[in-house]
């Protein structure tokens, strides 16, 4: 009996020293090939029609999501928001608290989440099912560098692209604010756009609005990517690593969102 | 057939050992292979024939000895010299592994398009001259996912020779064909090969189709090379090992049945154990 609950135990902690090995591996081998991303980008940036192709399928086709996202989002920040400042007296400044929320948090934040299902998904499946069928394989044996001719071009890509479609967000998202606000609340349409000029900072507002959508854009895309070229090549490994590149994407946003504004807030 | 001349041979694989996991694959492999001619490795599923290429072309590093390519240690160069080596080789995957975005006209063209500063109207007629050569110039508009197993390949070998490589490996290419594309490609290697004065290694499990075309053979089991010699010697070969697999008999040293314990005992195992429980 006793010998039995030592094995078990003994078991489990096996399992969570291995478990928390694994961890660190693959975080290690995530800063491996970040470090070769950038090594290799001189290389990439030389066929940068790549890169402006991926800026295509990872943006250009993440626009619907996240517009028609951003504009409810938007609507439903001035429902929410006027229901609230109505109590104080203060309607007039949805404008205000529309385009704060959107331009400091749900802008980055929730590109972020979209392009994470959206885009990261499909970097992740793409790569794991050329990986699957030799193709990086084929590549390194045709002496060109996968690194440098599908990892860092869909990198960069991710990088421009998260925040226009971060500024996109933000501005439907306003659009949506507008149009609930003052077509169908009834909201002064001067009162709205003046609170929002006089109040949003270029440098506090937009400026880390911005920084935040960056810091996103790099961490989503090496998620995926690094999902990606790590993955099994078997079905099963590659669906795991997709499903893996959405919460660890979610996670990551989250996280580091909490520790932007920190630093954003104390600065 | 004699390959022990060191000078024409273009890849040499000298006491070489590779395992991973804590399983030793290859123990102490030696061949040469001459220039100009068509060698085979073959052997079970599973023997590391695919592995040996792989440590020729430099993706995998071996735990002892060496491959050697044009006399350069593989492992030993920088990945600028394993890049400079891989320029001379071209190399046939097993499911052709065509770049799925490209058409066939660009997957023909990406070799010359990274290494070359040929000029659009010199590289159109390159590709097409190699698509020619594999019967395919005029399916060079069509996408991979439009070509048959066969065709593709054949683009794949189209790619494969696309810089005019010293050395072509094929990786399994007669697998899951039917007998014409088979035919095909078992045609395309040797002629191929003779065209270009190139050196072409096969990885393959197909006697017929292997011993058809191959000039020398090498059989690789349990890590080592158990047999080796031209197609005749091993048609004749009293080797039980190389006669089971030559004549695909069922059983023999590769057992039919995987170890395991005794029959009886496992049948009434589970009924006891049932009851047991």
């Amino acid at each position: 009996m006793r010998s039995s609950i030592l094995v078990s135990l003994t078991r489990f902690l096996r399992n969570i020293g291995h478990s928390f090995s694994d961890r660190v591996w693959r975080l290690g081998a995530g800063a491996r090939l970040f470090g070769l991303t950038l090594m290799y980008s001189g290389e990439s940036f030389r066929r940068f029609h790549l890169t402006i192709r991926e800026v295509y399928f990872t943006g250009v086709m993440s626009l619907i999501i996240v517009l028609v996202s951003a504009f409810f989002v938007g609507m439903v920040l001035a429902l929410q928001g006027y229901y609230t400042l109505q109590k104080y007296g203060s309607s007039e400044a949805i404008g205000v608290l529309v385009a704060l929320s959107l331009i400091r948090e749900l802008g980055p934040v929730v590109t972020a989440l979209l392009f994470a299902g959206r885009a990261g998904t499909a970097i992740t499946a793409e790569i794991g099912l050329m990986k699957a069928t030799e193709q990086l394989a084929a590549m390194e044996m045709m002496a060109v560098s996968p690194i440098a001719r599908v990892i860092a071009p869909r990198f960069w890509a991710g990088v421009i692209a998260m925040p226009v479609l971060a500024a996109l967000f933000s501005m439907v998202g306003i659009l949506g604010g507008y149009m609930v606000a003052v077509p169908l609340i009834g909201v002064d349409a001067g009162a709205f756009w003046s609170q929002m000029q006089a109040n949003v900072d270029w440098r506090l507002d937009i400026v880390n609005g911005v920084i935040k959508s960056v810091v996103f854009g790099v961490a989503c895309t090496m998620i995926a990517l690094f999902e990606g070229y790590d993955a099994p090549p078997t079905a099963e490994g590659v669906s795991r690593a997709t499903t893996r590149t959405v919460v660890t994407s979610s996670l990551a946003i989250l996280g580091l969102d909490f520790v932007l504004t920190s630093f954003m807030i104390s600065l | 057939m004699t390959l022990n001349k060191a000078s024409q041979n273009i890849v040499e694989i000298d006491n070489l050992s590779f395992g991973y996991k804590g399983r030793m694959l290859h123990q102490g492999i030696n061949m040469v292979f001459p220039r100009g001619k068509v060698i085979a490795i073959m052997g079970g599923s599973g023997t590391g024939k695919t592995t040996l290429l792989r440590l020729i072309g430099g993706q995998l590093k071996p735990s002892k000895g060496e491959a050697r390519v044009e006399g350069q240690v593989v492992h030993k160069q920088t990945r600028d010299g394993i890049y400079q080596l891989r320029r001379k080789m071209g190399m046939l995957f097993q499911q052709g592994a065509l770049f799925t975005d490209l058409s066939v006209y660009e997957n023909v063209a990406f070799p010359l398009r990274e290494h070359t500063n040929l000029p659009e109207s010199m590289i159109h007629d390159l590709v097409l001259m190699k698509l020619n050569a594999v019967g395919l110039r005029g399916a060079h508009k069509l996408m991979p996912t439009e070509l048959s197993g066969g065709m593709a390949r054949r683009v794949s070998l189209a790619r494969a020779i696309a810089l005019d490589p010293d050395i072509i490996m094929y990786d399994e290419p007669f697998a899951g064909l039917d007998p014409i594309s088979m035919g095909v490609i078992c045609d395309l290697i040797r002629t191929l090969n003779d065209a270009l004065g190139a050196t072409s290694i096969i990885v393959s499990h197909d006697v017929k189709e292997t011993f058809t075309i191959a000039d020398y053979v090498y059989f690789v089991a349990n890590g080592v090379v158990a047999a080796e010699g031209t197609p005749d010697d091993l048609r004749n070969s009293t080797l039980p090992f190389v006669h089971q697999f030559v004549h695909g008999e069922k059983d023999g040293p590769v057992p039919f049945h995987y170890a395991a314990g005794d029959y009886a005992q496992d049948l009434l195992g589970f009924e006891q154990t049932r009851r047991g429980a």
